[in-house]
């Protein structure tokens, strides 16, 4: 793989996983959202793969199809269990609009770019400049963790946060020790397992996947 | 030799918006029926009905003023001032000097704007009710288009479109990088919206609550509509052939020489014909959009486009 095909690759997977982010804020159908984690999860496991290509890492490799399944197959398929038994599968009322959910994306797009200004300028390769792409998806994952209502679209803003620490960890050090990022993986997917017992709970108590209906007591 | 081909050429580029512009509007229609299962209108028949429009009355609203009759004629001519302006069949067109995006992207906004103000002039409800609608869509849509010229400008250190196109060429690689694939997914988005394509705007339907640009156009007659559909498919048309010519400008004539304009028209006609027909394809599965939420759609192209800017950025 010859360099200017190894940097367009990575920016392409860098782009994508934001863009992914970005859609998370930007439909309102809870499918959708579980969609753009997996396509996420999958531009992560490209990264991480063309690094351990480029790099001829063969951790890095194994990482790489690990994270293809756990992140683009596994968890995906788990939250839209949850997902198809919601009836009404929407987040209808977040807690700031959709456009200016959108707006504030593009904020924190350009937040993780001035925040991250003097570590690109320490790098000296391209891989170093693609860092704040995995700090902007930290950053629109908070904020989709912050602002959204339905279970499932929180989990979906904590995995986000989870796949940009990932991408910076791929992007600056080429990838954490396998055991780490299998202790990391394994913690991910023990989440989405107790979010699938939580929701099957409320479904069957409440009827709904609304957490503000957990703010009250009831009987 | 070398004033008279170019002269021809960027005749030859107004002339091919024009009528292809018209056929491009046939097209959309009959691709739309046929996935429907009609048979449809034939290709050319907007080229009919803008004939046979031509030959009526002109008819003029009674309290209407002087915009009303000149906003079809701003509107085509600065169509065509936008057709000499950019690269379509030829990579240096007659006014290339001049081509700047920005230019041509408000010059086919001034069109827009004066019909709005047609729209507006006629004193009727619907009227009223087009523009307004149609100039918040506008409103809407600039920050996405600003950034996405931005965006696309920044691999070839010009927003000189003809520059832009002849950088692209030169290093095909810039097609491929996240910065040209988020711009250009955000001018889709921007040119179906200005455009009144679905889901923003049905352009097949006249009913009250629902259209936006028909509304504006309702009092228009006779040569005068014949004017505003000339110039909205010619708009239509350039939109897309820019957003062509900037995924894929191969084929684009980089001579006079007769076989190359020939070629560059041909492509120029096959590639606007296949995205068009997408499009069209595409619309058959979609429902408009409700009103209220259009600027979730825009803001996610401004956030595509900035998402562009940023990569392009980032890349240098």
């Amino acid at each position: 793989m010859n360099h200017s095909a190894f940097t367009s690759v990575l920016g392409l997977g860098c782009g994508v996983i934001v863009l992914c982010a970005v859609v998370t804020l930007w439909r309102r159908s809870l499918r959708a959202i579980v969609r753009a984690l997996a396509v996420q999860g999958v531009a992560l496991a490209l990264v991480a793969m063309t690094l351990g290509l480029h790099g001829h890492d063969r951790v890095l490799e194994v990482v790489a199809v690990l994270v293809l399944l756990a992140k683009g197959v596994v968890v995906p398929s788990l939250i839209t269990r949850v997902v198809r038994h919601d009836v009404a599968s929407r987040e209808t009322q977040p807690l700031v609009n959709v456009p200016a959910s959108l707006v504030a994306a593009g904020v924190l797009i350009f937040l993780a770019f001035a925040a991250s200004r003097s570590v690109t300028a320490l790098a000296s390769n391209a891989t170093g400049r693609l860092i704040p792409y995995g700090l902007a998806a930290m950053l629109i994952g908070f904020f989709a963790l912050a602002t959204r209502r339905k279970a499932v679209s929180q989990i979906v803003g904590l995995l986000l946060v989870d796949n940009g620490i990932a991408l910076v960890a791929f992007l600056a050090t080429a990838g954490v020790p396998l055991i780490v990022e299998l202790g990391a993986s394994l913690d991910v997917l023990l989440i989405v397992v107790v979010l699938q017992v939580l929701a099957t709970q409320m479904r069957l108590r409440l009827g709904s996947f609304d957490l503000d209906q957990l703010a009250e007591l009831h009987d | 030799m070398h004033v008279v081909g170019v002269a021809g050429v960027a005749a030859l580029q107004v002339a091919t918006i024009a009528v292809g512009g018209l056929v491009l509007v046939g097209l959309m229609r009959k691709v739309r029926a046929r996935v429907e299962g009609r048979v449809g209108a034939p290709i050319v028949q907007p080229l009919r009905d803008v004939r046979k429009l031509l030959r009526k009355e002109r008819l003029r609203p009674q309290f209407s003023t002087w915009i009303f009759p000149l906003a079809p004629v701003v509107l085509v001519a600065t169509v065509c001032v936008a057709a000499l302006m950019t690269p379509l069949i030829t990579s240096r067109p007659a006014l290339g000097a001049g081509s700047d995006l920005f230019v041509v992207v408000y010059l086919l906004l001034l069109g827009s704007a004066m019909i709005a103000l047609a729209g507006l002039d006629t004193g009727t409800a619907f009227g009223g009710m087009g523009s307004s609608r149609a100039l918040t869509i506008g409103a809407l849509a600039e920050p996405a288009l600003l950034v996405t010229i931005l965006a696309l400008s920044i691999s070839a250190h010009s927003s000189n479109f003809p520059a832009i196109i002849r950088a692209t060429l030169a290093d095909p690689g810039v097609i491929v990088s996240p910065a040209r694939l988020f711009a250009l997914a955000a001018l889709l988005i921007v040119i179906v919206a200005e455009s009144g394509r679905l889901p923003v705007d049905n352009p097949a339907t006249h009913l009250e609550l629902t259209m936006i640009h028909e509304a504006m156009i309702l009092e228009y007659s006779g040569p005068d509509l014949a004017l505003v559909t000339l110039g909205e498919a010619m708009r239509l048309a350039l939109l897309l052939g820019v957003f062509v010519n900037l995924m894929l400008p191969w084929g684009i004539a980089s001579s006079t020489s007769i076989a190359r304009v020939a070629l560059g028209t041909l492509v120029l006609c096959a590639k606007v014909a296949t995205v068009a027909g997408a499009l069209s394809f595409v619309e058959v599965f979609i429902a408009k959009l409700r009103l209220f939420r259009l600027p979730e759609l825009l803001a996610g192209a401004f956030v595509l486009a900035l998402l562009g800017a940023v990569s392009g950025v980032v890349a240098k």
